[in-house]
């Protein structure tokens, strides 16, 4: 059997054909690669399970340890309730704000050619480089009663620090820069030349934006907002500072999740996470739904 | 002239693109611009079509001073290098765009679209998307779509760049006559001498955005002004063209 092979290649190799090489070759490479895929995926795999699946299992388990009651009590619990809500709004906000940024920005900075377009892309960026624990402390400086606008505010009854917009703020300062990251390769990518075609034929700006740029951008965008969602939701550092962990008042659900954990009321402090994890799955499947339409 | 160029001056970050340039292109005809890579042709096309504004000169069209008109207020139609074609609209859209835009009617924009599909004879491929397309019907879509409107003066960056050299001679042949039977005054841009040669009336030679000579194919290839042209223009093709062409 053997023989019978390697007389088979010699003989390819003989009629000297391309693909007789990549025969010889070939067999080695095969079980080689295979080995090597096969280790990358335990890696992975394993990985995935110690770093993803388990601690998600054990945050689901214990919310549930004592029973379907004690859960439903912990996750419609008033205060519970209000921190949702005041996620949901921080995000809404974060979102909205970041989107009609990003949208500007990028396009600015891909259509325009103009003498500092390098540094304000990389301003944009700044957020994901600072800690957001240092960047709740930037608010308080900036607004807080011994801050720079401290006086102006106080004097015009504007409370930020240690209330829902200073809360809002930190939300929008941490997840500034995903829409815009999304964006702004794919409309750089897209080039002027289709606008400029447009313009050429009198179109204004709404218009080509509507029917030439937006198409394009359409998915970049959709999942800009999906990851900045997500962010947004999650958000801990930059918010636990601003914030002063007001109950009912201004504690988000991370928020709430530590202060429950800190009592030992463990059970609740699963319980509230796992709204949190839900929504963190639901996220996930719209991406990969937006993944897979994006590659069509 | 229908158009015309006096002194135009055109910088970019420092870097002059355009040198003092004056040349002027007759009514009905068909002019080449033609130079090295980087000599400035695109540059003098987009500031005739409104995308670029000189640092100076005048630009006018049919008489008129146009350096502060828009450019979809000149009159002109424009071929892209890569015929920017809108790539979410299907070829029928593209060529109605410039249509809709002016808020013609629906009739009358569907009866003009259908002609133009004709002229380029695509009347089948109206609703295939640009991407399903060759590059020589691209560029025949391109074409339609700048002549939809109606223009009077076409500009064409590059027509030829981006098409297979076995049909380009083909296209060529087909260009010039599709622009005599439309009869707009057009000025394309070329860095192929024979392709200037074999399309236009009159060629303008360009260099380090300075204007060397114009004048018609044979002034150009027969009597070169200046060094640069002598080096540039291949007299040997020209004359090989032109054997070709009596056979012919
Ligand atoms: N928007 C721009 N910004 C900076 N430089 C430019 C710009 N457009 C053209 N140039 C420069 O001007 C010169 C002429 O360009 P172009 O007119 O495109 O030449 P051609 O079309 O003859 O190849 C080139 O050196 C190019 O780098
Ligand atoms: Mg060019």
């Amino acid at each position: 059997m053997q023989d019978q092979v390697e007389h088979s290649y010699q003989h390819d190799i003989v009629g000297d054909d391309i693909h007789s090489i990549r025969k010889v070759i070939e067999p080695h490479r095969d079980d080689a690669d295979h080995a090597i895929k096969y280790i990358l995926i335990g890696i992975a795999a394993v990985f995935l399970l110690v770093m993803l699946i388990m601690p998600l299992t054990v945050v689901l388990i214990n919310a549930l340890r004592d029973g379907w009651q004690a859960y439903k009590e912990a996750v419609m619990d008033e205060y519970t309730v209000r921190a949702l809500q005041l996620t949901l709004f921080a995000t809404v906000c974060a979102v909205a704000v970041n989107t009609i940024f990003g949208v500007f920005a990028s396009y600015l900075l891909s259509k325009f050619y103009f003498r500092g377009r390098q540094v304000l892309a990389s301003l944009i960026d700044i957020p994901f480089s600072i800690s957001p624990v240092i960047a709740g402390l930037i608010f308080i400086l900036t607004f807080g009663n011994i801050g720079w606008m401290g006086d102006f505010l106080k004097a015009h009854d504007i409370k930020i620090v240690f209330a829902v917009p200073g809360v809002i703020l930190a939300t929008i300062f941490v997840t500034f820069p995903f829409v815009f990251r999304e964006l702004f390769p794919v409309m750089n990518a897209q080039g002027k030349d289709e606008e400029e075609a447009a313009a050429l034929m009198g179109a204004g700006g709404l218009m080509i934006f509507r029917r030439i740029t937006f198409p394009h951008i359409k998915w970049a965008l959709v999942y800009g907002v999906v990851l900045c969602t997500a962010r947004a939701m999650g958000e801990f550092g930059a918010v636990s500072v601003i914030s002063g962990h007001l109950r009912g008042k201004t504690n988000t659900l991370p928020l709430h999740v530590e202060i429950l954990y800190n009592e030992f009321n463990t059970t609740a402090a699963f319980a509230v996470s796992s709204i949190l994890v839900i929504m963190a799955v639901v996220i996930l499947i719209i991406r990969s739904f937006i993944e897979r339409k994006r590659k069509i | 002239m229908y158009v015309e160029m006096r002194r135009i001056n055109k910088t970019f970050d420092g870097f002059q693109a355009s040198k003092d340039v004056n040349f002027g292109v007759q009514k009905g005809h068909l002019a080449a611009l033609l130079g090295p890579s980087g000599s400035g042709k695109t540059t003098i096309l987009r500031m005739i079509a409104g995308l670029d504004r000189p640092d100076s000169g005048d630009i006018l069209i049919n008489g008129n001073r146009v350096n502060d008109i828009p450019g979809s207020k000149r009159g002109i139609g424009f071929v892209f290098q890569n015929y920017a074609l809108f790539r979410y609209m299907t070829v029928a859209d593209n060529i109605a765009f410039g249509l809709e835009v002016q808020k013609k009617n629906k009739k009358e924009i569907k009866d003009r679209v259908e002609e133009l599909l004709e002229l380029v004879s695509m009347q089948d491929l109206g609703k295939r998307y640009p991407h399903q397309l060759s590059g020589g019907q691209r560029q025949r879509v391109a074409f339609a779509r700048a002549l939809a409107p109606d223009p009077q003066l076409l500009l064409l960056d590059e027509p030829f760049a981006a098409i297979d050299a076995k049909v380009r001679r083909e296209l060529r042949t087909w260009l010039k006559e599709m622009i005599g039977r439309v009869g707009v005054t057009s000025i394309f841009v070329t860095h192929d001498q024979e392709e200037a040669v074999e399309v236009a009336d009159t060629i303008i030679i360009t260099n380090q955005g300075r204007i060397e000579q114009i004048g018609t194919p044979e002034e150009v290839c027969r009597h070169p002004q200046t060094e640069f042209v002598a080096d540039f223009v291949d007299a040997e093709r020209f004359e090989a063209l032109m054997a070709v062409r009596r056979v012919e």
